[in-house]
């Protein structure tokens, strides 16, 4: 088994957040990055189907030089190798155009599965791991909370989380890209063995020139027009009259807030 | 509980490699869920741990700066050093367990054993399958060990061991101690032996009625016409500089722990003020409160930049045994000193074990005294710095 898990990483739980100076998105200088949970848990679930079945773990990711720590983790608790994609014309796109970038070296790669997080813990538009599995050609769950590789590695079965407590366990052939939910494993610590052994790892750089994607592709469908704070504000209007009058003007307030 | 964050106001992350950054935060992962919600109770009870032995091992926590042919990690000095922090940020007893595992009970193994004992015994240890300790202070020679009297006396099978030692970090539990005696030679040479657990004439009792380090097992060690075989003397080991190496490895590691103490006592401190209201605002807000955390920040940025390069300079081999003296001295009676005005923030609350700044407090009692106390350090600097020793 092949299993590509794409990883992110994303600005840590406890980071002080302030907005950038054009309310585009937050300062990330000097805020300290995590992980992106789900990716994780992703990166769990293939080392235990790795030491089931064999086979190679690559980890890849996307973005500045500092995601290569996010990468070293993975090595860390045992994955094979990295590839990082990095170019600053790849970093500020959106989901679309990065999962082209990523497409096309995970297919010149060849898989068995790719594994994404469900989402991302800043953006959390749970689109990459879909748009991957459109683009490479071959079916994909989401929310998985179980995956079983079956059939002498040639189907997967994934157990889906839906809606009120409500799963679904659904078949699809391999290859095959899988979106990941937090929670269904436990993830292994990284041990100082293994963060030392990660070092002799290799972790192979892809740049923009590296990749034949035509400039129009990477053109963003979808920007963040500003960021910002929540507004916190509060009123209070007194409706007067007996209590009939007010009930019957309360209503036609609560109608006119579509509140009713 | 918040998730601890660490504490760096100088960024003093931006100095670390990725390995180190990724070291620090799996440990300090490991702590926060494997060792802090059962560290009070551990504390209250007196109860050693046994059962996060094996997992520090998997980890690779046990004798982690020691090559990987041996079954360790083979990590750098600051990198080793932010493991200590990260441990004692949990309990400077775990910290001490594995402090006398890696740098007291190991170092001497693989500085001073054979090949064969090094075989046998650090790929073990740094499993956690067996436990180490280090025998050198006795009853009546703590600061001053070349007047130790334990004796080992050559016999036509090995040595004979006879004494008594005192203070020993994991002596009951211990597989292994590593036991340093004088020898007949006309010098009284001071040499390392391995005593086996087991071994006819060997007891380690545990002290008990301890009010610090509780969570950690303190014992003596006392041999009575002790046989010990030949092949377990450790043939590298002569003179008291042998174990003096081996103290230089644990105050090393010391001076990061104690970082790790100051940190949880600062933070707990800060949490606490924060939420805590009086006279209708945040007990933070208050001037008195925040010039105690003005002080704690500043000597915590100041031990870990202490620290950090004391950390690069053992990586460089170009460490001094007085510059591991400044940082031990400074770092733990600094610690002290932040667990006291973190007490003071936390009023009667202080003092609970629900908070864990009491129990920090009176372990640093104890980490003040051994690997040589405050004033022998201070006595060392002084003799470097004036020339004058004045020890005697």
């Amino acid at each position: 088994m092949k299993i590509i898990v794409c990883v992110k990483q994303v600005p840590s739980r406890d980071a002080i957040l302030r907005i950038n100076e054009t309310s585009s998105w937050i300062q990330d200088r000097d805020i300290a990055y995590d992980v992106n949970e789900p990716d994780s848990y992703a990166v769990e679930e293939a080392l235990k189907i790795k030491e089931k079945f064999g086979g190679e773990v690559v980890i890849c990711s996307l973005g500045p030089e500092r995601v290569q720590v996010a990468i070293k983790e993975g090595l860390a608790k045992g994955a094979d190798r990295g590839i990082h994609i990095c170019d600053p014309a790849l970093d500020n796109l959106d989901a679309l155009a990065q999962a082209r970038a990523m497409a096309e070296v995970i297919g010149k790669e060849g898989f068995d599965l790719v594994f994404t997080g469900l989402q991302s813990d800043d953006y959390g538009f749970a689109q990459t791991g879909v748009i991957l599995g459109e683009l490479l050609g071959v079916p994909s769950a989401t929310i998985a909370m179980a995956v079983e590789v079956q059939d002498g590695e040639k189907s997967v079965r994934v157990k889906r989380e839906l809606e009120a407590g409500w799963f679904q366990w659904y078949q699809m052939p391999l290859p095959a890209s899988i979106s990941i939910q937090s929670g269904l494993n436990q993830p292994r610590y990284a041990t100082l063995k293994g963060i030392m052994n990660a070092k002799k790892k290799e972790i192979r750089k892809v740049t923009l020139s590296d990749l034949s994607i035509s400039k129009d592709l990477l053109v963003p469908k979808q920007k963040i027009e500003r960021v910002y704070f929540p507004v916190k504000s509060k009123k209070t209007e007194i409706i007067d009259g007996s209590a009939k009058e007010a009930a019957a003007k309360l209503v036609t307030k609560l109608k006119q807030m579509r509140a009713l | 509980m918040a998730k601890f964050k660490g504490v760096d106001f100088y960024n003093i992350d931006s100095l670390l490699t990725d390995e180190e950054r990724l070291t620090r935060d799996s440990v300090r992962e490991f702590i926060e869920e494997k060792l802090i919600p059962i560290i009070e109770d551990c504390y209250e009870k007196a109860r050693f741990p046994m059962e996060i032995v094996k997992p520090l091992g998997d980890l690779g926590v046990l004798g982690a700066s020691l090559p990987t042919e041996y079954g360790c990690a083979g990590l750098g000095a600051v990198a080793y050093g932010l493991v200590i922090q990260e441990i004692e940020r949990g309990d400077s007893g775990i910290r001490s367990f594995s402090s006398v595992q890696g740098s007291l009970a190991m170092y001497p193994i693989y500085a001073f054993g054979s090949e064969e004992q090094k075989r046998k015994w650090l790929p073990a240890m740094a499993k956690g399958d067996k436990i180490g300790c280090f025998g050198l202070t006795e009853p009546d020679f703590g600061s001053n060990p070349a007047g130790m009297v334990t004796r080992a006396k050559r016999t036509e099978k090995g040595w004979l061991l006879n004494g008594t030692k005192a203070w020993i970090t994991n002596g009951t539990i211990a597989d292994i101690a590593v036991v340093w005696a004088k020898t007949d030679d006309g010098n009284d040479t001071i040499r390392g032996f391995l005593v086996e657990k087991g071994t006819p004439g060997f007891t380690a009792p545990e002290i008990h009625r301890k009010h610090s380090l509780r969570a950690s097992v303190t014992s003596e060690l006392v041999f009575s016409d002790c046989e010990i075989p030949e092949e377990n003397i450790l043939p590298l080991s002569k003179g008291l500089k042998s174990p003096l190496m081996c103290l230089s490895q644990a105050r090393y590691g010391i001076s990061w722990g104690a970082i790790g103490s100051a940190m949880a006592c600062y933070q707990t401190a800060l949490d606490y003020a924060q939420g805590r209201v009086q006279f209708g605002k945040p007990i933070s807000a208050f001037q008195l409160q925040q010039a105690k955390f003005a002080d704690m920040l500043t000597e915590i940025t100041k031990a870990q930049l202490l620290s950090f390069q004391l950390g690069r300079l053992k990586e460089q081999g170009k460490i001094t045994p007085s510059q591991i003296s400044m940082a031990k001295r400074n770092n733990v009676s600094m610690a002290m000193e932040v667990a006291r005005k973190a007490r003071t923030i936390l009023g009667g609350n202080g003092i609970s074990g629900d908070y864990p700044i009491m129990r920090h407090m009176n372990n640093l009692e104890s980490v003040y005294t051994y690997e040589g106390t405050h004033d022998i350090h201070t006595l060392i600097l002084g003799a470097e710095i004036t020339g004058h020793q004045a020890f005697e």
